[in-house]
């Protein structure tokens, strides 16, 4: 098998007394889906987080593409350009247009024409189905179309891999389709990406392969039909059964009964 | 002049508590406390009567812009801090993480937005200094009072004399009151509410 894109060895992760991430190992090949679930307070968006170097890990390594992704490195910004990070909050800048916040790293970063990268934009702006919005502020957007914003921002750096922190879990019900939609295309165009997410049917859609999160561990990694018909752990099952409505149902007869 | 090196100084000042510089952190807090907490008036008289002590020779004029700069320093630092402190620290997560360096991240994201939620309390702070320039003809220098003052002793108009001052003041700060609302309106216009 080729190279991993991305691997995290031993990657350990404490906030104060807390462990958050304990020792994990994750490999990500070139075109591969990976989809991280668990419950609340798992790990899963600190995970990303440190992939990032948003925040600093204490033990272990996580390498993109052999390079070192160290907080400390002067090469950070480098290795930040290559992966691509939508946050649950789309964190659009507010003083800015949406085709101004999506040109603004590509121009001052890499340094890039501004007529060419306008162009992209605009493009990319119409595969999400957003022409016309290129002159709004992000406050008179929605928060779907923010966040189909929020994505084109990061696809305009030419990410070799993507990560997508919960970004649907601040939106409203009919507006979850639609980014999820632009993420399926995303997928099918063999891009690299790490999701982490709480909708169960789109993880089985999209996903190349599960992790499972508890406890800061990995307890289950595999392919999303065995995550779903058949988990290993008992937690993975228990994990699942939250999103089963007829086991609760049959509790809530059992009941009132 | 005066308010110009008032904004300079409460820039960096803000600047260093913002990056947590440290031993200038530290400075920059004890400044803070003291010039809030001392009129201008006591300043004054220290740079006026203190510094030739120590001997450096100084003018009124030169002391009137330093103390006006010593005061509005602190009131400057303090506008532009809770700017910066009202743009989310996950903005400047989401700068970096689109690979931005520390300044950038600075001038492009954060800066922007940081001064247009520090406006009204800057503009505030402006005409506060341009009022406070009242106190310097206790140090003989040449502003609204002093002259006011000198007139009611040569002319013995008193009541028009405090009349026309008012007016003058206001003459003076109405048009920068006025700015700053307008400014302010813009502002709220082109930001926020994301």
């Amino acid at each position: 098998m080729a190279e991993p894109i991305l691997a995290l060895k031993n990657v350990t992760k404490h906030f104060g007394e807390n462990t958050v991430l304990d020792d994990i190992d994750l490999s990500v090949h070139q075109g591969e889906v990976i989809v991280i679930v668990g419950p609340s307070g798992c790990g899963k968006s600190t995970l990303l987080r440190c992939v990032n170097a948003l925040e600093p890990i204490q033990g272990g390594e996580i390498y993109l593409n052999d390079e070192k992704i160290d907080i400390k490195s002067k090469k950070l910004a480098n290795l930040r350009q290559k992966i691509g990070m939508v946050f649950q909050s789309y964190e659009l800048f507010p003083h800015l247009t949406v085709l101004e916040n999506i040109v603004l790293a590509p121009t001052k970063v890499q340094k890039r024409k501004k007529e060419e990268v306008q162009q992209e934009a605009l493009a990319l702006l119409g595969r999400v189905g957003l022409l016309g919005k290129e002159g709004s502020y992000a406050r008179q957007l929605s928060g779907g179309q923010k966040q189909r914003v929020a994505i084109v921002r990061a696809l305009c750096m030419h990410p070799e891999i993507l990560l997508f922190d919960e970004v649907t879990a601040a939106l409203d019900p009919e507006m979850v389709r639609e980014v999820l939609d632009v993420m399926l295309n995303l997928a099918a165009q063999g891009r690299t990406m790490i999701i982490v997410t709480h909708e169960m049917q789109f993880a089985k859609a999209v996903a190349d392969r599960i992790i499972f999160l508890d406890g800061g561990k990995v307890l289950e990694d595999t392919k999303p039909e065995v995550f779903f018909e058949a988990p290993k752990t008992e937690r993975a099952r228990q994990f699942l059964s939250m999103f089963e409505f007829n086991v609760v149902k049959s509790q809530v007869e059992k009941v009132s009964s | 002049m005066g308010i110009t090196i008032a904004i300079l100084l409460g820039f960096i000042c803000a600047m260093i508590q913002y990056y947590k510089v440290p031993i200038l952190k530290r400075v920059v807090s004890v400044y803070i406390e003291l010039s809030r907490n001392t009129p201008l008036l006591v300043q004054l008289f220290f740079i006026y009567y203190g510094l030739p002590k120590i001997g450096i020779q100084t003018n009124a004029e030169i002391c009137g812009i330093a103390g006006l700069a010593f005061l509005g320093g602190s009131y400057m630092a303090e506008a532009f801090r809770s700017g910066l402190e009202a743009v989310d620290s996950i903005q400047t997560e989401s700068a970096l993480s689109l690979g931005m360096s520390n300044y950038q991240t600075m001038a492009y994201v954060v800066l922007p937005q940081a001064i247009s939620v520090s406006i009204p309390a800057f503009m505030a702070n402006i005409i506060f200094l341009m009022k406070e320039t009242s106190v310097f003809s206790a140090i003989s220098l040449m502003d609204l009072m002093f002259t006011a003052k000198d007139l009611i002793g040569l002319y013995y108009k008193t009541t028009e004399s405090l009349f026309l001052l008012v007016v003058f003041y206001l003459i003076i700060l109405l048009p920068i009151s006025i700015l700053g609302s307008l400014l302010e309106r813009r502002l709220r216009h082109a930001g926020f509410g994301s």
